[in-house]
């Protein structure tokens, strides 16, 4: 095999204040490759590739395209090199058709011609199997649509060397298939394909060779067909993890929860929930899987009292008093005077769960500051409470008195959780509590989500890795479009079958088909 | 390494963010800055009016601390201006910008003339200065919550009406005055009665009350569940209401006070200093407040320092338009490159310049 380098980063550092976010990186990347790019949550992936994109500039080091030395200060200099990126949120113009999109920006000299831009992006679809009309709007497509448009805009570019940050992360199982063989087929024409993530089995299944950061260093590129997940895991951590995740059988189940018929229609005028019903049960943990923006959040935050659903209910029966109350319509505070203890981490931790700019212990006061009739504050229990979290769930700080925002994510996350827990909730909703965090402070929350269950504690877990999913929980409700498409046995159910009911459609379709 | 000799066009300097800096690093940053703003505008004056440098700073500092008689105008200044500047921060500590304190005072000076014009002499001294009182803060604090109810229930934008606001008082107290001045002078004289009494010194009795509204304030924002409750709000609307707080109240009760101590603000001008009122009363310190408040970072503890700081400045400028006889331009030019270094200077303190490193290598090799 004749293997031609394409790109090489020779001793590259970027500082973040005194936080090195890349510290002396090697890496070289070969045309016709697929080299993922594997590490923790805050290793430096992003930034590493950042700095091929043009997004930030190195504070040490170099790096080489085609053997040239490369200066890259903007993105426009990473298109000069043939280097493309596809970021996690993508950068597109709502109202602008595909082909809009993709020739936005592009001065090739020559006059704007929307039919021979549509021509050329037909072709390059066709070439590596897209599919996609350039006519279509962005507003009108679905998540993955939008994806296939970043990359066109990338290859119409002319890149030879693309960069996708977690591109899976919003795609369903199918999808993501779909797009690994697109990868495939352009790594045979040639290209090379830099992919970011942390989900071990992608990496296993498309690349071909892998690179491990850690905190920021490169601790090694292996050979993909050489190596195991259990390898893998071990350079990214640094020590041997054991990644089986407890189920203990439920016990003393009941119906704590009882959500009927419940749909919300949000200022605009959507339907985003669409008569939804379901049983969350005390000592089980209940997933609910789906497209980010099937309807989780709205789900979750009319459960709290912090949206008004417009039909249904929501019943909640009380252990301590044996009645039923109906939390539909009730704020968050008249929900708690009910003697409701309902937890609630929302997947926006920073912007709705914390206060960032406030300290731990100002951040534990959330929840509690109204009680007693004084017109002060008391800060001695938060401080006590804040002070027995990072004790007991070892969040690294500097002291209680650090503002939450400089935590890194999973401390964030160890402070929300705990806070939580600590209202000793007989239901616990938590939205992607995962998202972000490491391998450690992930199996650190799947065992508190666990605790809690074997606790008693009705436990309802938005999550996003269908792999986590099915390990974790006792059933699973899966969300289409704002609708339930499925409440399946965690026990016995598989990916495929979730990923099937994730894009199940056809029910909407069919029932457009007889109003019409 | 080969590539050093070579030219590369690597930027010259690209800014890189600081960790926090430690208390000391960041108070020195602010004291070079006002030295090097003071360097400077020496400098300038000696290429623009010829002057010496030296007394050029000199009569800066002269100009609030020359004599007794000026060292308590810069204190009764001060002490106006942080009151004013008090009146903003419950708001903005709410990121709810109210732009309006101008108007808020302006209308709690107004209710508190009406009041002397039209009960002066009907009653005791005592009673009527808190009947002034009470319309300064009632009519202030109905003028500040005008434009929260609107940000509440229609979302309007609250920067615009606030100053909008500003004009309507001006109006309003245009009107009286020609109501009030028989001749239609529109010059109201200065009142006879509803002086506030004299302790010590005139202005003594203002900066006591001022001090103490701060402490008291810093009290409220910091150690009370509705300080609190501002703070979230402030930070963060989807958080606020996470815990089930009442937005649209706090918004509310926070503008009611905000108006409510601009009216205060009135009071102290009508009832210790002025006893009169002009259009031009508050004279632009609605707005300058603006900048003491931001400044400090909304801490009303600070807030004494940066009132002081801009109030000294104003003194010296005037200081140095008399002395040196020459237009109220230029010292207003010190006054806006003094404000440029010290605000300019955050910009350091949050980050760092990085410099091309080739050139050092390639300087020692």
């Amino acid at each position: 095999m004749n293997k031609q380098v394409a790109l090489e980063m020779k001793q590259v550092s970027k500082y973040f204040g005194s936080l090195a976010a890349n510290k002396n990186v090697d890496l070289t990347v070969y045309r016709g490759e697929i080299l993922a790019i594997l590490g923790e949550n805050g290793c430096g992936k992003t930034t590493l590739m950042n700095m091929i994109a043009g997004i930030y500039y190195p504070d040490h080091g170099s790096i080489f395209v085609d053997g040239e030395e490369a200066i890259i200060r903007s993105p426009k200099d990473a298109f000069h090199h043939g280097i493309g990126m596809i970021h996690q949120h993508f950068k597109l113009v709502d109202i602008f058709t595909a082909a809009e999109n993709i020739v936005l920006g592009v001065n090739d000299g020559k006059s704007y011609n929307i039919k021979e831009v549509n021509r050329r992006v037909g072709e390059i679809a066709d070439k590596y199997g897209f599919h996609v009309d350039p006519k279509k709007k962005i507003y009108e497509m679905s998540v993955s649509e939008k994806q296939t448009v970043e990359i066109l805009k990338v290859l119409y570019r002319g890149a030879d060397i693309l960069i996708l940050d977690e591109p899976s992360a919003v795609l369903t199982p199918q999808e993501t298939d779909r797009l690994f063989e697109i990868l495939s087929r352009m790594r045979e024409d040639g290209k090379s394909i830099l992919i970011i993530t942390h989900k071990l089995h992608e990496v296993m299944s498309i690349s071909d060779r892998v690179a491990v950061l850690r905190k920021g260093e490169h601790i090694a590129t292996v050979e993909t067909a050489s190596t195991s997940p259990a390898e893998l895991t071990e350079m990214m951590v640094g020590k041997k993890v054991e990644l089986n995740i407890d189920r203990p059988e439920p016990k003393n189940v009941t119906d704590r929860l009882e959500v009927k018929g419940l749909s919300l229609t949000n200022p605009e005028g959507i339907k985003v929930l669409d008569n939804i019903s379901f049983v969350a049960r005390s000592g089980e943990i209940l997933g609910i899987a789906g497209i980010a923006g099937s309807g989780q959040k709205e789900l979750l935050e009319s459960i709290a009292g912090l949206s008004h659903p417009t039909t249904g209910e929501i019943i909640y029966n009380n252990p301590k008093t044996g009645t039923a109350e109906n939390l539909r319509d009730k704020d968050p505070v008249a929900i708690r005077e009910l003697g409701v203890r309902l937890s609630f981490v929302p997947e926006d931790r920073l912007g709705m769960g914390l206060v960032g700019n406030m300290d731990i212990v100002d951040n534990m006061m959330l929840r509690s500051y109204r009680k007693g009739h004084s017109m002060f504050v008391d800060r001695k229990k938060p401080r006590d409470l804040a002070n027995r979290i990072v004790a007991e769930l070892e969040v690294s700080t500097p002291n209680t008195h650090t503002p939450v925002r400089r935590l890194s994510g999973g401390n964030v996350q160890k402070v929300l959780v705990g806070r939580e827990i600590a209202a000793s909730p007989t239901v616990l909703m938590a939205a992607y509590p995962v998202r972000g965090l490491d391998i450690n402070s992930s199996y650190t929350i799947y065992s508190l989500l666990t605790k809690q269950k074997e606790n008693g504690v009705a436990v309802v877990f938005v999550g996003e890795d269908l792999d986590v999913l099915v390990e974790i929980c006792d059933r699973i409700l899966v969300l289409c479009a704002g609708r339930v498409t499925g409440i399946l046995d965690g026990r016995t159910t598989t990916k495929e079958e979730i990923g099937l009911l994730m894009t199940k459609t056809e029910v909407k379709e069919e029932s457009g088909n007889e109003n019409g | 390494m080969k590539t050093a000799n070579k030219p590369v066009s690597e930027p010259l300097v690209h800014v890189v963010k600081r960790d926090a800096l430690p208390l000391w690093k960041s108070l020195l940053i602010r004291v070079l800055a006002v030295v090097a703003a003071l360097l400077f505008c020496s400098l300038l004056s000696v290429l623009m009016i010829h002057a010496n440098p030296f007394e050029f700073i000199d009569t800066m500092f002269d100009g609030s601390f020359g004599s007794s008689r000026r060292l308590w105008k810069f204190a009764k200044d001060a002490a106006v201006l942080l009151c004013i500047s008090l009146a903003v921060t419950p708001a903005f500590r709410m990121r709810f910008w109210n732009i309006g304190a101008e108007g808020q005072t302006l209308i709690g000076a107004l209710s508190a003339v009406a009041v002397m014009i039209y009960l002066g002499n009907k009653v005791p001294n005592g009673v009527l200065l808190i009947l002034m009182f009470i319309a300064s803060v009632t009519v202030g604090a109905i003028w500040g919550c005008i434009p929260a109810i609107f940000k509440a229930k229609w979302q309007t934008n609250e920067t615009l009406f606030t100053l909008m606001m500003n004009y309507v008082a001006t109006g309003l107290v245009a009107y009286f005055l020609l109501l009030w001045t028989p001749s239609g002078s529109s010059v109201l004289g200065e009142l006879s009665v509803g002086h506030l009494p004299a302790i010590g010194h005139d202005y003594l009795l203002l900066i006591i009350a001022v001090l103490v509204l701060t402490v008291l304030l810093y009290i409220y924002l910091q150690y009370t569940k509705q300080g609190y409750e501002i703070s979230v709000v402030g930070e963060s609307e989807n958080t606020a209401r996470y815990i089930g707080i009442n937005v649209n109240k706090v918004i509310i009760r926070t503008m009611l006070l905000s108006g409510a101590l601009c009216g205060v603000a009135g009071f102290l001008i009508v009832g210790a200093l002025d006893h009169s009122i002009a259009t031009t009363t508050v004279g632009g310190m609605g707005f300058t407040a603006i900048m003491v408040s931001w400044m400090a970072k909304f801490n009303p503890l600070i807030m004494i320092g940066t009132s002081a700081f801009i109030t000294f400045l104003d003194q010296g400028a005037a200081q140095i338009t008399t002395n040196f006889d020459i237009d109220s331009a230029f010292p207003s030019m010190v006054v806006g490159i003094v404000l440029f270094f010290v605000i300019g200077c955050e910009f350091f303190i949050g980050y760092k310049p990085k410099f091309r490193q080739n050139i050092h290598k390639g300087g020692k090799a």
